[in-house]
């Protein structure tokens, strides 16, 4: 793995999501939304509590559907448009690729969500808000934004059509969001031992994020998502190698 | 060189490449013939790496490719089929990355982009989108981005396609112009392509090599290999008296008539086994004082003998 390689083909990936409009409408729907949620379903306002929670809370029903947007293309678009063989017989490796693909797009996450410290300012002109909770946020916001594009990542790489990507890439979030939420849990707890109905809920993006969202930071989160990445990033490697003149 | 060694693909029951073997050496340009679905853009994208191959094996200047891809991946430039381009990218933006990722750097990548863009005319649409450029444009971006690091090995799957008439003699031209230092493969339709830039052409059809040779030994293959087309003014009256002389003579094997009219005739005779008959049948016309408008041997038609060889 070469890291200049990974650089060049991350710059020209980052570049391309800012030479169409997917970048500005991204953005703009990204802090719309996320200012909606916050000021009017999270009550920012009415809590009277100088912190940021109502603003992260909604990132995973934000996440679900914005980036599956983003993903959808990251191989389906190569594969339609027949690059994917120019890209694949130039001297990089499969793995170069999906890396510098995958890191150009977190990459653009992060920029969004670097586009939403308005929020912050505000949090700290109204109050005394623990900064270091928010920063903490912040990291738990974009590292579950991770997990959400690696996934999305894999499942682009399985077909030509986008709108299928996105689809499907909608479906397998929400598994990994919903197998913390009560309404899954408790469907368990009644009759499967605790054991069973912990690991599921070890897998849920809600319980690892609103961890750290807290302030908490616990190494097993971080080690959750990064895995996370790393196995469907690596399953995203595979299926190229596999399916990549389909 | 490329070393292809009973290289075979399947996909599934489909045998899209079926044990072909075969080798280029530096200075050949080798053209790719076959129809649609013969194998020939797999083969292709075997020797680029693109596809792995089922079995057998690639050698490009003594790196396997499925061993020592990378190595093998520098030495070649590839034009894949229908010359994909990222189309929000601009050629200038464009080259510049695969520049890149080829490894140039400095003043020599600078020196290589520009030298590149001069050679394919790609100067007056360097910043316009690739999106918005013209399929004559597009393809040129393609080439460009194939020959841009100056490689070993030159793999070009239809080069010429969609191009006008002028462009295609400039893709030609430049394909020549390479040619000495180079090994260069290319896949077409056009058969007068071969006789404009090949050396040798290999005809395949069903994954398999049904020709190797060069133009001329192919054109040999063909019916009208020597055959002979006169012309010449004659009463109708006269005419069947001139055919069954000609028939006479002892290389001529059979006659057509190719046109006729109250003036002229016109024949195509084909002689015994290729012989060359163009000598007895001047003589004979000079003898019997015929009036000859037209007189020529012919070379034979790649394209006919690419038709009897690929339809069974």
């Amino acid at each position: 793995m070469r890291g200049n390689l990974i650089w060049v083909l991350f710059r020209r990936e980052l570049a391309s999501y800012f030479a169409t409009p997917i970048a500005y409408v991204f953005i703009v729907i990204f802090l719309f939304l996320s200012g909606i949620f916050t000021f009017y379903l999270g009550n920012f306002f009415a809590r009277g509590q100088a912190d940021l929670s109502p603003f992260f809370t909604f990132h995973p029903w934000l996440y679900l559907f914005l980036i599956p947007a983003l993903s959808m293309r990251l191989w389906a678009e190569e594969r339609k448009g027949g690059t994917i063989e120019l890209l694949l017989t130039l001297p990089i490796t499969i793995t170069e690729a999906v890396l510098g693909k995958f890191l150009a797009a977190w990459a653009f996450t992060a920029i969004a969500l670097i586009l939403t410290f308005p929020m912050w300012i505000s949090v700290n002109y109204l109050g005394n808000p623990d900064n270091a909770v928010i920063i903490a946020g912040y990291i738990g916001s974009l590292l579950m934004a991770g997990a959400f594009l690696a996934i999305g990542s894999c499942i682009s790489a399985l077909t030509k059509n986008q709108v299928i990507a996105f689809v499907i890439t909608v479906v397998v979030c929400l598994a990994f969001i919903l197998s913390g939420f009560p309404l899954v849990l408790d469907f368990f707890s009644g009759w499967a031992p605790q054991v069973i109905v912990e690991t599921i809920s070890s897998f849920s993006f809600l319980t690892h994020f609103s961890a750290i969202s807290k302030g908490v930071l616990d190494l097993r989160d971080f080690i959750y998502f990064l895995s996370l990445i790393a196995f469907w990033l690596f399953a995203t490697a595979i299926l190229i190698e596999m399916k990549k003149a389909d | 060189m490329v070393e292809i060694k009973k290289l075979s693909k399947d996909f599934g029951s489909l045998m899209a490449v079926n044990d072909i073997s075969f080798q280029v050496k530096q200075g050949e340009v080798l053209g790719f013939l076959g129809p649609n679905g013969a194998g020939k853009s797999t083969t292709m994208k075997m020797i680029t790496g693109f596809l792995t191959p089922s079995a057998g094996s690639v050698t490009v200047n003594g790196h396997d490719i499925v061993q020592n891809p990378l190595a093998v991946k520098q030495r070649i430039g590839y034009l894949p089929e229908g010359a994909p381009a990222y189309p929000d990218m601009t050629p200038a933006s464009f080259l510049e990355f695969v520049a890149q990722v080829r490894g140039l750097r400095g003043s020599n990548k600078q020196s290589r982009i520009e030298d590149t863009v001069k050679k394919v005319h790609l100067e007056g649409v360097l910043y316009q989108s690739i999106d918005t450029l013209s399929k004559g444009f597009k393809r040129r971006v393609g080439l460009a981005q194939a020959i841009l690091h100056d490689p070993e090995v030159l793999i070009l799957d239809e080069p010429t396609d969609g191009l006008d008439p002028n462009q295609k003699h400039e893709v030609r031209t430049l394909i020549k112009n390479m040619a000495e230092e180079k090994v260069i493969i290319l896949s077409t339709h056009i058969l007068e392509e071969v006789h404009a830039v090949c050396t040798r052409a290999i005809i395949i059809a069903d994954g398999k090599i049904l020709a190797d040779g060069t133009p001329a030994e192919l054109e040999a293959k063909s019916q009208f290999h020597n055959a002979v087309t006169m012309t010449l003014h004659c009463s109708t009256a006269k005419a069947k008296q001139i055919r069954q002389s000609l028939l006479n003579l002892p290389g001529v094997q059979k006659l057509e008539t190719l046109a006729k009219n109250n003036s002229m005739q016109s024949y195509q005779i084909f002689p015994h086994a290729h012989r060359s008959i163009i000598g007895e049948i001047s003589q004979h016309a000079r003898n019997q004082q015929w009036k000859v408008e037209e007189l020529h041997v012919n070379k034979g038609r790649l394209d006919e003998v690419f038709r009897s060889i690929t339809t069974v």
